[in-house]
């Protein structure tokens, strides 16, 4: 059984951060994100205030820290360019435990470091509470446009239907004993790679023809679309509003 | 290699996003020209397929891989509006259920990976084309620079952004090199695989190529005593012939310029081997990181990055691909002629 | 008597790269019957089948789906055309193209301009129909193969057909859900054409074949008595399995 697209990130559950509607919670995440990313660097104390925050809308969500924490490898390339910043940036340097480091670079290291983590914690929050379909849902509503949000449904439909063609693919060839291991083998992969593509865009021709004997005519039913509650909106707002104050205030105090 | 938030600054990630929103909208339009109503089934099936073949790994040196972006395979495969919409699609799903990308950086990542890799891709496939014979098998070598030169741009226009809006007070140069050198190495990699999967397509669907659809061979009309003639091509073709010398300057001038940025970059690079293999080595981490879940293609090391000097590497690297590119091409056409003595011996 | 649900008559049709499937086919299926369409690879079935819904159209001959006449260009009898005859395709994650099933069941209904309450009790209605109600919110990734089969029928019941064409219903079934899917088409009262190789099933379910062949129709009776005809299945390459006599099946 393939690890379904959907099920790999999302945790069903009927918490308050399950319930509200996904596009308040996409608002929500972009609004807070970009409060993170407008905070100076140097406001060290305003980062720690935007952490609990998460940790405490994670708690309400129960979502475990183990499964964020598991999750958080996407960002690790950019975790090593941000311990190399001290190390390559130019300016004043500092001694620390006998390496000489750039203090803007430390300070930049820093900068990518707390705002891409706290990026991608919110981001897998929003992921882990919220279902592939009520994202669409939700973009439909935030108006991002009907054709893309289509495409967008017909990928997270097909993802695992293509990945599972691909999987097949890979155990047929193992099974007659193909291990690659030199350069001359990327063609076996790729002959893979292009017969998944017709296959692929063979299905889409199939789809079509179902959509038409269903009475497609170009354009999709929306379907079902409650708005959301004022007391959604209210709940919603509550992350970046938090986040707003936060920022105000360290910038205040300092 | 997805931007995350807080990589860039506020005002350079919503300028991003307005261009990102404005190429989408136009790339929306333009789609649908080509696919009307079927754009939504058919671009959504390729999205799944970019989404797929992106787990595809490759080895770029000392043990370290990079993946396949994907963008100039798409743009060959479905032309340069549809793979627009496609890859757009792919790092809006990325961003919101996998949380990979920051959403404040979707606008940064669709510029690089869903604009620049597919317009660079197209552009360069379509001038290769244009010195090339006319014959659908010439699109795999074409596919392949694309490929090539694609990659490096998207990391050149990364450092112009970066010079833009980033947050670290660093060495333009080294970064330029570090990023330039570097993606050289992956574009090696996204051309062997863009090739050998257009190759593939080609040699069984080539109608479902989109670079090689004007390429097909003329109709043909048998005379009375056997023998057959071209059939009088359409308007069209005609034109496509005409422009054709046009293109083979500006494809040498492509060329030069491709073989003197790999060339020269690199050398900067070579300047600073330190940061390239520390860069190398947190491509590594994104090997790892990766979901392994549709089988690694994980092939030997095929040259040691540090012992070459990584200027010589990146011509060489220009080079390499033209030969495979060359091959391919013969390959490919050795199979179809083929093919076809079998048609005629039935 | 009263219109028939189908009539085909002198239908031909060659494809654009000049093959030619259909050779003047003449079908009409009544009201409320249940019809095998039979006959081996490349016989012609699928290009038929497409014909019914108006998603090929311009060879020679004439489609009739309740007594309305499939025409293309007429974007909105199409439209009604598409109502009438539902399909359910061979492989169902080509049908089953919504993110969840209520929304794949819907499709059909509000592209016909139902909402709200009357869409869902359209859908409910559908889902209770194959016996799917409990998986209604499930994506279609996660059912079995038999549950998305059924599931397609609901998905083109939902548009209250006046005739459902099955196109290989029983492949790649095991027979539990093979058995199961019998039992919700059998119980269903609308016109079944069954486009199927699974000839013990095409006995079960239909009490008339029709076998296509060479783009022509070569048979047309009683199934009972087209299965028992040894020469005419040997001619046209369908085989009963090992050890099956149509004729010691009670009926």
């Amino acid at each position: 059984m393939s690890g379904g697209l959907t099920h790999r990130l999302h945790r069903p559950g009927d918490s308050p951060v399950h319930r509200l509607p996904a596009h308040v919670k996409v608002l929500a995440l972009l609004a807070f994100v970009l409060v993170v990313v407008a905070t100076p660097a140097d406001a060290f104390a305003a980062f720690a205030g935007y952490a609990v925050l998460l940790a405490t809308a994670a708690a309400m969500a129960g979502v475990p820290g183990t499964v964020i924490a598991r999750r958080m490898v996407v960002e690790v390339p950019f975790v090593v360019f941000a311990l190399l910043l001290p190390v390559l940036a130019g300016g004043p340097r500092v001694d620390v435990l006998g390496l000489s480091l750039s203090e803007s670079g430390l300070l930049a290291g820093w900068n990518i470091l707390a705002k891409g983590t706290l990026g991608v914690v919110a981001s897998i929050l929003l992921a882990a509470t919220t279902d592939a379909r009520s994202l669409l849902v939700g973009l439909a509503r935030l108006r991002v446009p009907a054709r893309l949000v289509e495409i967008a449904s017909f990928m997270v439909r097909y993802a695992d239907v293509v990945g599972d063609d691909l999987r097949r693919m890979r155990i047929a060839r193992e099974s007659r004993g193909f291990a690659p291991r030199h350069l001359g083998h990327a063609r076996v992969v790729a002959q893979g790679a292009g017969a998944l593509f017709i296959r692929s865009y063979e299905r889409g021709e199939r789809v079509h023809l179902a959509m038409l004997s269903r009475g497609y005519a170009g354009s999709m039913p929306l379907v079902d679309a409650t708005p959301a509650a004022r007391a959604d909106w209210l709940r919603g707002t509550a992350l970046p509003a938090a986040a707003v104050v936060i920022a105000v205030a360290t910038w205040a105090l300092s | 290699m997805h931007v995350p938030d807080g990589f860039l600054d506020a005002p350079t990630s919503v300028a991003t996003g307005a261009v990102a929103a404005a190429g989408v909208a136009v790339a929306l339009r333009k789609a649908q020209d080509e696919l009307d109503e079927r754009t939504a089934p058919l671009a959504g099936l390729t999205a799944a397929f970019v989404f797929a073949v992106q787990m595809l790994n490759f080895p770029v040196g000392v043990g370290t891989s990079g993946h396949l972006m994907g963008g100039a395979l798409a743009a060959v495969l479905v032309g340069p509006w549809t793979a627009v919409l496609c890859l757009s699609v792919v790092l809006l799903v990325q961003a919101l259920l996998f949380a990979d990308g920051g959403l404040t950086a979707l606008g940064t990542n669709i510029t690089l990976i869903g604009m620049t890799t597919v317009v660079v891709g197209w552009i360069v496939t379509r001038a290769v084309l244009a010195v090339l014979p006319r014959r659908p098998a010439c699109v795999v070598p074409a596919s392949a620079l694309g490929a090539l030169v694609s990659v490096p741009v998207a990391a050149l226009v990364f450092v112009l952004l970066f010079a833009v809006g980033g947050q670290a007070d660093l060495s333009l140069g080294a970064l330029t090199a570090t990023m330039a050198g570097w993606h050289v190495l992956i574009g090696i990699g996204e051309a062997v695989i863009t090739a050998l999967t257009v190759s593939a397509v080609v040699s069984v669907r080539p109608d479902l190529v989109h670079a090689a659809r004007p390429l097909r061979a003329p109709l043909r009309l048998r005379r009375a005593d056997g023998s057959l003639v071209d059939a009088e091509p359409v308007a069209a073709s005609r034109q496509a012939r005409t422009g054709r010398r046009d293109t083979r300057s500006l494809l040498l001038g492509g060329g030069v310029v491709a073989l003197l940025l790999a060339g020269v970059v690199s050398f900067f690079a070579s300047g600073d081997p330190d940061g390239l293999e520390y860069v190398a080595e947190d491509e590594g981490f994104l090997d790892t990181a990766r979901d392994h879940a549709f089988g690694d293609f994980a092939l030997a090391d095929y040259g040691e990055v540090g012992g070459i000097p990584v200027g010589l590497a990146g011509i060489l690297g220009v080079l390499v691909v033209v030969a495979v590119g060359v091959l391919l091409f013969r390959a490919v056409r050795g199979r179809s002629s083929a093919r076809q003595h079998e048609d005629a011996a039935r | 008597m009263t219109t028939p649900s189908l009539q085909v008559s002198g239908l031909a049709f060659a494809y654009a790269d000049g093959h030619q499937a259909l050779f003047g086919v003449d079908l009409t299926v009544g009201r409320g019957e249940r019809v095998a369409l039979l006959g081996p690879n490349g016989a012609g079935k699928t290009t038929l089948v497409l014909h019914l819904n108006g998603i090929l159209t311009g060879g020679a001959g004439s489609v009739h789906v309740a007594g309305l006449e499939v025409r293309a260009g007429d974007r909105e009898r199409l439209r009604e055309i598409r109502r009438r005859v539902g399909i359910v395709f061979q492989d169902p994650d080509d049908q089953l193209f919504m993110p969840t099933v209520r929304d794949d069941v819907a499709f059909g209904p509000a592209n016909l301009g139902l909402h709200g309450a009357t869409l869902d009790a359209r859908v409910e209605a559908a889902l209770a129909a194959v016996g799917m109600t409990e998986v209604a919110d499930r994506p279609p990734h996660h059912l079995s193969f038999g549950q998305r089969r059924r599931v397609g029928v609901a998905t083109v019941l939902a548009m209250e057909p006046e005739v459902l064409v099955l196109d290989e219903p029983t492949s790649n079934l095991d027979p539990a859900s093979r058995r199961e899917l019998y039992d919700v088409l059998d119980a269903l009262a609308v016109t079944q054409l069954v486009v199927t190789h699974d000839l013990p099933f095409a006995l079960q379910l239909c009490e008339r074949s029709v076998v296509l062949s060479g783009g022509m129709v070569v048979a047309d009776g009683a199934t009972a008595d087209v299965l028992a005809d040894e020469d005419l299945l040997r001619a046209h390459r369908l085989e009963l399995p090992y050890g099956f006599d149509p004729r010691s099946v009670w009926r």
